[in-house]
């Protein structure tokens, strides 16, 4: 038994190989070159100088924030600068900002301090069939501790209609979460209309995942009305590990993690310095860029859509209007979407089946279930995502690629 | 159509008579120094008007800014538009549209101070309005409560339009009252009194009293950023911190020590007036509330204000604590207030601190001891810092962000 296992370890650890040192044995940073790196919604490569701050504070400013001596101060004095510039940059207040480990947990601080916090003033919570699994999961958390959780269906191009939030409402109804930009398909969810509606509702919170949104599609905390949003600094070139949540002024919650007392007592545990300080130079110089790299990429995005639309067999996922720049999800009928990511692998094209969180589950994309996709065209589906490094180019070559691919593996399977 | 300027109306300095072009001087000064974050704006100003040109700067970032600019009473986002009726008319709808006028109200208000301009203010209002409504499905006017005013003024050198009016900061420029120094402890009260005497004008030292290593340099790097808050609102603010160690020992060794108190704050009032008197300064700010703790009682103020006679102002003097937190945190400085370290204030305190103390037996106490070269030393040995506005402050991190 144990050398079967062996073995099978053995041949993806050989294919690793084959990737990274064959092919012609290129070196490392050949390699970089000629790899085309298409899964930018999993996560992105982190700017240079993102990581020159990261190694600068790790080696020089390594005090802890909460000591009390100046060594220590320093480190606050570091972190509160980088609250304040992240602030600014999404022009909110600097203690409207709380600093996380990430997306996932700024999600699951969100919805679960949300209701821990107003248990007693309802216990309904309202969140898509298309929330990113942070949500999802932590809402079903809460139905277990007896919370009643809605689902609001989407439509066909994965765009939630305010009027079936609208219809769930309920007097008991204490916390709405909707993503901004889907991660699977890339669908902009209307949050100024939502956001609009719901500020009737003084007692209902109103929580954005604004994790694939950010530096991509623009959002306006304050004319959108939200009260909670999540962001995640590997989404937008910082470093994995360190997100953000903004709780507007006035909006209390309570902490899940207790502890020292950080973070204004909201989450507790020592503060990242160098993931913090890092995270708010990535935002900088993704925001200030963030006009002409968007551009880019829907010249990239509308590309590969033309050319997807005639490679027989291919359906296209994403919306044409209302999705975000950068991401494009469509199926080849007749192939597995595992199949085809390591096909296109082969070529140094990196994509990915669904969301990176859900692709290693043999599942059917739930977001592409929600949108009413059969099941079996739901299970070919691929997602190429975007970031300012791509090129028209690249795009080319994974043209070439899927028609290469779809030609060899159709061969093989008639 | 985009808002190209912000039109601003002066506050209470138009009835200022003479000293008018001071005052406009002085405003126009402190909103290039809060502006310096947006190279791009440009200021131009005349006896009635000021206008901030944005040539591509953020508007709603330079709104914000100038929402704190004492000495302002109202402004506006406005567009400048030719003479020419057809172009104003365009120019109004397309101001229009920028909104969501779907059922909405409106009026115009027009002033004509270009007397010799075809139409009058009654004809003008009549072509906006008809303009408006033909274009614009379901507006309604409505003169008593509008959701949009139309704000016209024709002005000799151009029309100038906007729909918004944002009520500004009110008071006086800062420094058009002279200046004075505000005893800066890092508590909640201070920054709201320099706060309050900056809406009428003066121009602020802060003077701060650092007491190594009893407190620590935390305590000074809170008030520094609460300088740097009102450095914000007035433009570059000098701190002085006074070295205090010495002094505070030895009026522990040498005053009995439910004086101690008494004693440490005449000495400090003693050594801000050295450091007024040597800035040309005309008065001292402090944030006493009365009765709030044992130093703020009469008796005391009494006793501790026997050391000068310079002017001291007490903005806060009337006021309640809550009264005084909601305007801290109004200002921002709540925050930076609480944060939990000792200052030069809660160190050395007695346990029980005369309530009432005597001037009188306060002088007698304090005459078996020269304190005047330690005074003296304090003062010369004080450090200076220019606080600037925090925008544009040198950050020796910048790179790091």
């Amino acid at each position: 038994m144990k050398t079967e296992i062996y073995s099978i370890a053995f041949i993806e650890r050989t294919n690793m190989v084959r990737f990274l040192v064959g092919n012609g044995g290129f070196s490392t940073n050949d390699k970089e070159k000629a790899m085309i790196y298409f899964d930018n919604s999993a996560t992105t490569k982190p700017y240079k100088e993102v990581l020159d701050s990261f190694t600068k504070v790790s080696t020089s400013f390594f005090g802890n924030p909460s000591s009390l001596h100046s060594f220590g101060a320093q480190s606050e004095k570091l972190i509160s600068q980088a609250r304040e510039q992240m602030a600014k940059l999404m022009k909110v207040q600097s203690n409207e900002i709380y600093f996380t480990s990430g997306g996932t947990e700024s999600n699951n601080l969100a919805i679960k301090g949300s209701a821990l916090m107003y248990r007693n003033r309802g216990k309904h919570i309202i969140i898509s069939e298309i929330e990113h699994p942070s949500i999802k999961e932590a809402a079903l958390q809460l139905k277990e501790l007896g919370f009643k959780v809605t689902s609001i269906p989407v439509d066909q191009n994965g765009h939630v209609n305010v009027k079936d939030i609208q219809k769930k409402i309920t007097d008991e109804t204490i916390l709405v979460s909707i993503m901004h930009v889907n991660n699977e398909v890339g669908s902009i969810q209307p949050i100024k209309e939502i956001g609009d509606f719901l500020k009737d509702y003084p007692k209902i919170l109103f929580h954005v995942d604004h994790v694939q949104g950010i530096g991509k599609v623009p959002l306006d905390f304050h004319n959108c009305h939200i009260d909670l949003c999540s962001i995640s600094a590997h989404k937008f070139h910082g470093l994995k590990g360190v997100g953000a949540l903004y709780i507007r002024n006035g909006v209390k919650i309570s902490p899940l993690l207790s502890g020292g007392g950080q973070e204004n007592r909201l989450r507790s545990g020592t503060e990242n310095t160098a993931g913090i300080i890092s995270m708010a130079k990535a935002l900088r110089i993704t925001l200030q860029q963030q006009e002409s790299h968007q551009k880019l990429m829907i010249r990239i995005k509308d590309f590969l859509r033309s050319q997807l639309e005639k490679i027989e067999g291919v359906v296209i996922h994403t919306p044409i209007f209302r999705s975000a720049p950068h991401i494009l999800n469509f199926s080849i009928e007749g192939f597995k979407a595992e199949v085809f990511v390591h096909a296109l692998e082969e070529k140094n094209i990196y994509v990915s089946t669904t969301s990176a969180c859900s692709s290693k589950k043999a599942k059917a994309s739930s977001t592409l279930m929600a949108m009413g996709v059969k099941e079996e065209t739901a299970l070919s589906a691929i997602r190429v995502s975007l970031a300012y490094e791509n090129t028209i180019e690249e795009a080319d070559k994974f043209i070439e690629a899927v028609n290469q691919a779809v030609t060899g593996l159709r061969k093989v399977m008639n | 159509m985009n808002y190209d300027r912000i039109l601003i109306r002066y506050g209470e300095l138009s009835t200022k008579g003479r000293n008018r072009k001071h005052f406009i001087d002085r405003l126009r000064r402190n909103i290039k120094s809060i502006l310096r974050d947006f190279p791009n704006v440009k200021i131009e100003s005349n006896r009635e008007r000021m206008f901030v040109l944005l040539n591509g700067e953020d508007k709603d970032a330079v709104l914000d800014s100038l929402t704190k600019v004492f000495g302002i009473q109202t402004f506006s986002p406005a567009i400048k538009v030719e003479k020419d009726i057809e172009k104003m008319k365009q120019a109004a709808l397309e101001l229009f549209q920028m909104n969501d006028t779907e059922g909405i109200t409106f009026k115009i208000t027009t002033k004509r101070s270009d007397k010799e301009f075809e139409f009058d203010t009654g004809e003008l209002n009549h072509i906006f309005g008809s303009h408006l409504l033909k274009n614009i499905p379901n507006l309604k006017v409505d003169v008593k409560n509008p959701d949009i005013n139309l704000l016209v003024e024709v002005r000799k050198e151009a029309i100038y339009m906007s729909c918004e009016t944002v009520h500004g900061a009110g008071g006086l420029p800062v420094g058009s009252s002279g200046k004075a120094m505000l005893m800066l402890s890092g508590g909640i009260d201070s920054p709201v009194a320099g706060f309050l005497s900056m809406k009428r004008g003066v121009e602020i030292e802060a003077v701060h009293f650092f007491s190594p290593p009893f407190t620590s340099e935390r305590a000074k790097q809170k008030v520094i950023d609460l300088s740097e808050k009102l450095a914000n609102i007035g433009g570059t603010v000098k701190l002085h911190i006074v070295p205090f160690t010495e002094i505070q020992q030895l009026i522990h060794k040498q005053v009995p020590e439910n004086y101690s108190m008494t004693t440490t704050r005449r000495l400090m009032l003693k050594i801000t007036d050295e450091i007024r008197r040597r800035n040309d300064g005309l008065a001292i700010i402090t944030g006493e509330s009365l009765g709030q703790v044992a130093s703020q009682t009469l008796e005391s103020m009494f006793a501790i204000n026997d050391v000068t006679n310079t002017p001291i102002l007490r903005p806060l003097i009337t006021m309640d604590k809550t009264e005084i937190i909601e305007l801290s945190q109004k200002i921002d400085t709540f925050e930076i207030s609480s944060r939990p370290y000792e200052d030069c204030c809660t160190i050395f305190v007695p346990a029980s601190p005369k309530t009432k103390p005597k001037r009188d037996k306060v002088r007698y106490y304090e005459s078996y001891t020269d304190f005047e070269p330690l005074i003296a030393e304090a003062v010369n040995n004080t450090e200076t810092v220019e606080i600037k506005p925090q925008n544009k402050k040198e950050d020796q991190f910048a790179d790091l962000f």
